[in-house]
């Protein structure tokens, strides 16, 4: 375990003096998808966003503790966040595509990490779509706006726009709850392919989706750690009281 | 259930006689310049600079105050822009966002554009004399730039503020720096805001006469070099309208009424153009 690439020791996090992750530490698993559950406000999405630092982005937020990414604790004031980031692809909740056209969508990562030849980002925007299966349904149209797409495409091109920069980490922040029953589906079966090369860590307050797809499961309850270990272990024989209420429904 | 239904009403009354108000203002100003101004607009008004005796009735046009006013508008909107951008963008919550820093130049800005421009204008006429510059068309654009600035900056402000964390998280979750998710993603999603904020610091730029008239200075003929003094529309119209003669009074008329198709045409331009750059912004 303790060879995890990504460790988290005694974080917290505060939003306006408010505790919203409690002392919280952790080993997630390489290559896997870790499921992270628990009821709304409970700190999930928190995680999730210290992994990459996303956290930064908010207001009034106090962070303490590590997180260890390859060796790095990108806490440290002196981590390289930019280059942490990109090897973190974050799917967020609702589908974010940038202001610019499909293929520019999933070439801005590669571009701006500096693939200026043609040729390369050409191969690198059909290798990424085919991978989300989105390529068929959008080649006649990689110069259309990302925005005209429905929802489901676009959820699949922001994946396919996370798998253009090569990271080795997928963050997916309830990735699918925008969606409707085929697209979620959809979206769950690339997240299982995908997870024999990268380590993918999902929010999901969906008990029933981190079944199908966890092989990992972290209950958060309250911004605290309560329970985590191999998603057998933990829907068929959760140990403390709160995941047991939690997974048998007694709480949500 | 009876008075909520006449609250409406009164309300309703209330904004439509408001915006009556405007677009009757600016009905009225319309119909008048034309009526007192398209007489005298002929094709000479628009061709030909002032020939001898142009102030008393005789023959010419005031080209040389609508190229000057272009100069001078296109000149300060231009360096405008290059320097109210950056500021805009570095107003965001990712560079200095709600610091003490950000509100100081906040409140720096409003007060600024709160400031008369006569006062522009005798600060940049004052920095000219200490510089040695007579009054020229590099003076003009000086002063209507700190005119502009002001106004730019925080019609930037206001739409930069729109984009959502998200939008931008996206593209920080490519491993994208501030810069490039200011320049790629945040400008691109917000264009035709950045362009309504040229365009309101253009028109006023292009219609202010007091920050023009010491540092500017006027003449007859076209500028050729950015040291020569310059002519303008709003000085044009000044000049004329303190003639005693009725007929160049009437040219001040043509030629505010040309200042307006001046302004007219370009927001239709912009207005056309920044519609191929937005086909992608995400709403």
């Amino acid at each position: 375990m303790n060879e995890s690439r990504i460790r988290i020791r005694n974080l917290s996090v505060l939003y306006e003096g408010q505790t919203a992750l409690k002392d919280v530490s952790l080993a997630i698993p390489d290559r896997q998808i870790t499921a992270i559950i628990g009821p709304s406000g409970c700190g999930k999405t928190t995680l999730l966003r210290s992994i990459n630092r996303l956290v930064d982005l908010t207001d009034d937020v106090k962070v303490s503790g590590e997180v260890w990414v390859d060796g790095q604790n990108i806490l440290d004031t002196r981590a390289d966040v930019i280059s942490v980031r990109k090897q973190i692809g974050l799917i967020s909740q609702k589908p974010s595509p940038l202001p610019m056209s499909i293929y520019d969508n999933v070439a801005y990562g590669p571009r701006i990490h500096g693939v200026r030849d043609r040729k390369a980002l050409n191969k690198i925007v059909q290798d990424s779509l085919q991978t989300v299966s989105l390529w068929s349904e959008v080649k006649d149209r990689l110069h259309a706006s990302a925005s005209k797409l429905s929802v489901g495409q676009q959820q699949r091109l922001c994946l396919a726009r996370s798998l253009a920069v090569k990271p080795d980490v997928l963050l997916c922040d309830e990735p699918t709850s925008a969606l409707d029953p085929a697209s979620s589906q959809n979206i769950e079966k690339k997240l299982i392919e995908l997870k024999d090369s990268y380590t993918i860590i999902i929010v999901t307050h969906i008990l029933r989706q981190a079944r199908r797809l966890a092989d990992y499961v972290v209950f958060l309850y309250l911004g605290q750690l309560v329970e985590h270990g191999p998603a057998k272990a933990i829907f068929e024989s959760p140990q403390e009281a709160r995941t047991k209420a939690y997974i048998s429904g007694e709480i949500s | 259930m009876r008075r909520r239904k006449a609250e409406e009403t009164i309300f309703k009354s209330l904004m439509i006689a408001s915006i009556a108000v405007v677009v009757g203002t600016l009905l009225t100003i319309v119909i008048m310049i034309t009526l007192k101004g398209l007489p005298a607009l002929n094709l000479a008004m628009i061709t030909q600079t002032p020939k001898g005796g142009y102030y008393l009735g005789k023959e010419g046009g005031i080209l040389n105050a609508i190229v000057g006013s272009l100069y001078l508008a296109v000149g300060a909107t231009v360096l405008a822009f290059l320097i109210s951008l950056p500021i805009a963008l570095f107003l965001q919550r990712d560079y200095i966002g709600k610091t003490r820093f950000a509100s100081v130049v906040k409140l720096s800005m409003d007060i600024l554009w709160g400031i008369p421009s006569i006062v522009y204008g005798a600060f940049g006429f004052i920095i000219m004399l200490y510089l040695g510059v007579r009054a020229s068309l590099l003076g003009g654009i000086i002063a209507l730039t700190l005119l502009e600035i002001p106004i730019m900056t925080r019609a930037m402000d206001e739409v930069v503020r729109t984009v959502s964390p998200d939008l931008k998280a996206a593209s920080f979750t490519l491993g994208a720096t501030r810069l490039q998710t200011s320049v790629n993603v945040v400008v691109r999603q917000v264009l035709p805001g950045i362009m309504t904020a040229v365009l309101l610091a253009f028109g006023r730029g292009i219609g202010d006469a007091a920050s023009i008239l010491f540092t500017a200075g006027y003449t007859d003929r076209i500028p050729t070099s950015p040291l020569d003094p310059v002519a303008s529309l709003p000085l044009a119209v000044f000049f004329q309208l303190g003639t005693p003669f009725p007929e160049v009074q009437q040219r001040a008329y043509a030629s505010a009424l040309i200042l307006l198709l001046i302004i007219l045409l370009i927001s239709v331009l912009t207005r056309l153009l920044s519609k191929r750059f937005t086909r992608h912004t995400i709403r």
